[in-house]
């Protein structure tokens, strides 16, 4: 692969004015807008755009995130972080009733938790405020499947996606018509990928979640991952040995999902120098991607952003 | 070929019929780029073993872009599907189209925003309708740049014959479609000659490699000279600021620049360009912005800020390219809302000029235009807009069309020229206002508008309900939907088009004696939701009452008066609402009549009983 270098500054100032605009959009023709945040990098350019969108006006629309209780304890304090900032709403939601019911990753796997906590979730949420449209940060380079899907993609009132009969969409001219319990999730960072974000990032100096820089941590080989050992609820399997090794994580999820990867990556920099270089995509470290009978889109169909 | 020291990103889409072998170029043109990584090779190789079992060395590139289960299971492209890739030189963003005739919207989704296009022809077939049809979207969505890949050479010996031959038709027929720019070369795709790298099995080509056309190829942008934005939003956070954010679309603009708002046509100075950064001195194309103007005028979403000296043309009748992507036809003379820019304004199709066969570009007569036709129409508005041609600006001169029942978007047009009628015809000043006409009549006048099916009974109550309002002194008429059939709507018929231009012209015709003051009793089947609800809105809200007629097919069918019903049973009449024509039942109509054993005579009381408690609301009848 070839580096980073050639990724100019024009490029990146397109994409900002598209995602912008398509913020903008959102803003304008629905009634009660939501931008999802999962804590991860992605939602940091989402938060920058969404105040930049608007600017200097403060964003109209809350910010939501989905507590599956199973985060990096990092991720959590970040996200206190955003909201003590004051400028944006911050709502959180959690499954009170996957709460009640002990759901885990670590005892029902990987898909039962994700449906519970994150899917089901998700559309709580969404139908408890009354959310037409949900902004979120998904990429078009991340899976085949995101790869189909428009830039405003329609759900009907259970909140499924029909792939298969998506609306047509031209140039930058969306249609926002829905009815009333239908809603649209909209993705801003479509175009973008993961080289992007990062040089975004870097460009435009974003906080992000230290966890995507190297550091000693404590981790276990699982499964072929290296799953970091977060907090107490983690329980070794026999065999098992929690060792200190320097790592980062390319992407942010449940902490007993999310493998890291080896890396002495501890700058901006270099974490771009290291992609540039890099034989794996960004997915790789998920754990759920990997279970063959819940594919990315049959988990989009469901409601899974 | 034109080629440029330090080209930018390129958007472009590939296109070619089933079996092409589309996917597979755009697969190993990834993999030649060095885009796939690790994992996801591996999950290719996995999945190229357990569709091809036969063959399990080979790499199936196509299981890389059908990314949806449904294409995987039937071997085709469904829907677009991006990917992004780059080299030393240049970065792309590939939109990776469908090549089935029924999927059409969804190649003219990808070539929206695309600059170029690859088109893919099988050198066994040669150039076929298919390629054609393609080409012909392409050229319509504004694509000027084509490169012709002739695939599977190794099919044909490798032959330089066969190649130049496609290549030379291929040029002729393009030129025709308006695209500018042709570029050919031959490959195959599986093994990847003259992929990323030159053949050696056709040293025959001396010319570049398909990767290394691509970042080479130079592409004049799509761009506007004229200072354009349409706003998108007005941001208003105190009474201290207010900005009209929105992204520009064409030119440049600086501060104290005088600017206008269309349609409107009030002007004012750049007095700030505001952005999260700090302000800016200018901005241009692609950009976005927000804008503060020296002075307050009233300005929203929809408007256009443009350079006051040179104005974008405005107007409200249009004639345009069409592509239907309704699974309903389109039907001309019904309302749909038309999006374009951020503004929404109801339109019509006033008529269709010709349809053209998308395989053979033919121009054919048409009445209708169904799913993936393409026609060339007249466009009517209800209000004025700021707009481009196409060709010269996709957003002031791209729109969609959606419909206002299912809100799917049904259409893409493209803008060609205003029609000169519609500036010449003014609206004439009369002294003479509805008010006064209806204050002379002491009355208020509304539109009492009964649909239902043919035998429900809405002209039998209609009479009994004109009868009373005479005899309590008001003013009425009573249009029948089976009289006007004699006069004025003489030359229509019972198809779908002819039955949405009937509705409409009794819903004109109501509303002109709704102005001369009368109370006017519609009784038509009027059996589309569409078409009533374009005749609700000619009126205001307090004018228009919808009667439904409700009574069960079956009693209708046992009444048959005029022994329709019987005649529509055997064949003899066609379109017959309720038989082999549909009726959509209104959804909140303002009197529901529910005609079960009830006599016309009651069910006429009920009405005038409604009709006279929402006249005493609006003033009494003196």
């Amino acid at each position: 692969m070839t580096t980073a270098s050639l990724q100019t500054h024009s490029h990146l100032d397109d994409l900002e004015a598209e995602s912008i605009h398509i913020f903008r959009e959102v803003q304008a023709a629905f009634q009660h807008p939501v931008m999802l945040y999962s804590i991860g990098k992605d939602s940091s350019v989402l938060l920058h755009l969404l105040r930049k969108a608007f600017y200097p006006a403060r964003p109209l629309m809350p910010v939501l995130h989905v507590d599956t209780t199973w985060k990096f304890r990092e991720m959590i304090a970040f996200r206190d972080q955003v909201a003590a900032a004051g400028d944006v709403e911050v709502l959180v939601h959690i499954n009170e009733d996957g709460v009640r019911q002990g759901i885990s990753p670590l005892t029902h796997g990987a898909t039962v938790h994700t449906d519970v906590m994150k899917t089901v979730a998700l559309k709580q949420a969404l139908d408890q405020y009354g959310f037409d449209a949900a902004i979120g940060g998904a990429r078009r380079d991340e899976e085949k499947s995101r790869a189909k899907e428009r830039i405003f993609s329609f759900r009907n009132a259970q909140h499924r996606w029909d792939p298969r009969n998506q609306r047509p969409e031209f140039w930058h001219t969306y249609n926002t018509h829905i009815r009333k319990g239908e809603s649209v999730r909209v993705f801003p960072l479509s175009n973008w990928t993961e080289m992007d974000v990062w040089l975004y990032i870097q460009r435009e100096n974003i906080p992000v979640v230290p966890l995507y820089f190297a550091k000693p941590r404590p981790v276990v080989e699982r499964d072929g991952a290296l799953i970091m050992v977060d907090d107490e609820r983690f329980v070794l399997r026999e065999g098992e040995s929690v060792q200190m090794r320097e790592v980062r994580f390319r992407t942010l999820g449940c902490y007993p999902l999310t493998g890291a990867v080896e890396s002495s990556a501890d700058t901006l920099a270099k974490i771009i120098d290291e992609m540039a270089n890099s034989r794996s995509s960004e997915r790789q470290g998920r754990v759920i991607d990997q279970d063959p009978t819940a594919s990315m889109e049959r988990k989009k169909q469901e409601g899974y952003f | 070929m034109s080629v440029s020291t330090a080209p930018g990103l390129l958007r472009f889409i590939t296109c070619g019929s089933v079996d092409d072998g589309k996917s597979s170029l755009l697969g190993r043109l990834l993999y030649d780029a060095g885009m796939l990584p690790d994992d996801q090779l591996a999950a290719l190789a996995r999945d190229s073993r357990r569709q091809h079992a036969d063959a399990s060395d080979v790499l199936d590139f196509s299981l890389l872009t059908d990314g949806l289960d449904a294409e995987r299971q039937q071997g085709i492209t469904i829907d677009v599907a991006y990917r992004y890739f780059h080299t030393a030189r240049r970065s792309f963003i590939v939109a990776d189209c469908p090549g089935h005739e029924q999927y059409t919207r969804n190649m003219a989704t990808g070539a929206s925003n695309a600059e170029l296009a690859v088109v893919l022809v099988d050198a066994r077939k040669g150039v076929l309708p298919q390629t054609r049809r393609h080409t012909y979207i392409c050229g319509l969505l504004g694509i000027r740049q084509v490169v012709l890949a002739v695939n599977k050479m190794d099919l044909v010996d490798y032959d330089p014959v066969v190649y130049a031959a496609i290549a030379a038709q291929y040029r002729v027929l393009a030129q025709e479609m308006g695209i500018v720019e042709v570029h050919c070369l031959p490959v195959v795709a599986l093994t990847g000659d003259n992929v990323g790298a030159r053949s050696s099995r056709m040293p025959w080509y001396q010319g570049d490699s398909l990767l290394e056309l691509l970042e080479k190829v130079e592409v004049t942008p799509f761009r506007a000279a004229d200072f354009r934005m349409p706003v998108q939003w007005v941001n208003r956070p105190d009474h201290a600021f207010r900005g009209y954010a929105g992204t520009i679309c064409g030119g440049r603009v600086s501060c104290g620049d005088e600017v206008i708002v269309q349609p409107g046509g009030q002007s004012a100075h750049i007095e700030r360009i505001v952005s999260a950064d700090g302000d800016l001195p200018s901005a241009a194309d692609g950009q976005a912005v927000t804008l503060c103007l020296d002075r307050e005028i009233d300005v929203s979403r929809g408007d256009v800020i443009a350079d006051a000296l040179r104005p974008a043309p405005v107007s409200d009748q249009f004639t345009c390219h069409l592509l239907w992507m309704g699974d309903a036809t389109l039907l001309p003379n019904r309302t749909y809302w038309l999006k374009i820019g951020t503004r929404t304004v109801n339109a019509r199709v006033m008529s269709i000029k010709y349809k053209v066969d998308v395989n053979s570009q033919a121009k054919l007569a048409a009445r209708h235009l169904s799913l993936n036709e393409v026609g060339y129409c007249t466009l009517g508005l209800d209000d004025e807009i700021a707009f481009e041609a196409y060709a010269s600006n996709r957003t002031l001169g791209g729109f969609i069309l959606i419909d206002r029942q299912s809100n799917a978007t049904v259409a893409c047009g493209m803008l060609d020229f205003a029609l000169g009628r519609s500036a010449n015809v003014h609206w004439q000043h009369v002294d003479i206002d509805r008010t006064v006409r209806a204050a002379s009549k002491g009355q208020h006048p509304l539109c009492l508008w009964f649909t239902g099916l043919s035998g429900a009974g809405k002209s039998t109550i209609a009479n009994l309900v004109e009868r009373r309002l005479h005899a309590l002194g008001y003013h009425t008429y009573l249009l029948d939907g089976d009289n006007v059939r004699h006069g004025i709507n003489k030359d229509l018929g019972f198809t779908p088009e002819d039955r949405v231009e009937n509705i409409r012209r009794i819903a004109e015709v109501a509303h002109l004696m709704v102005d001369a003051g009368l109370i006017v009793l519609v009784s038509a089947i009027s059996p589309y939701r569409s078409e009533r609800q374009s005749a609700r809105e000619l009126f205001d809200k307090a004018e228009f009452m919808e009667v439904f007629v409700d009574t069960p097919l079956e009693e209708c069918e046992r009444r048959d008066v005029k022994g329709l019903y019987r005649k529509a049973r055997a064949g003899t009449i066609r379109n017959f609402t309720g038989i082999d024509a549909p009726y959509e039942r209104p959804e909140a109509p303002d009197i529901h009549l529910l005609s079960n054993g009830e006599r016309a005579e009651q069910l006429a009381e009920q009405v005038t009983v409604e009709l006279l408690a929402r006249l005493d609301n609006s003033g009494s009848h003196e």
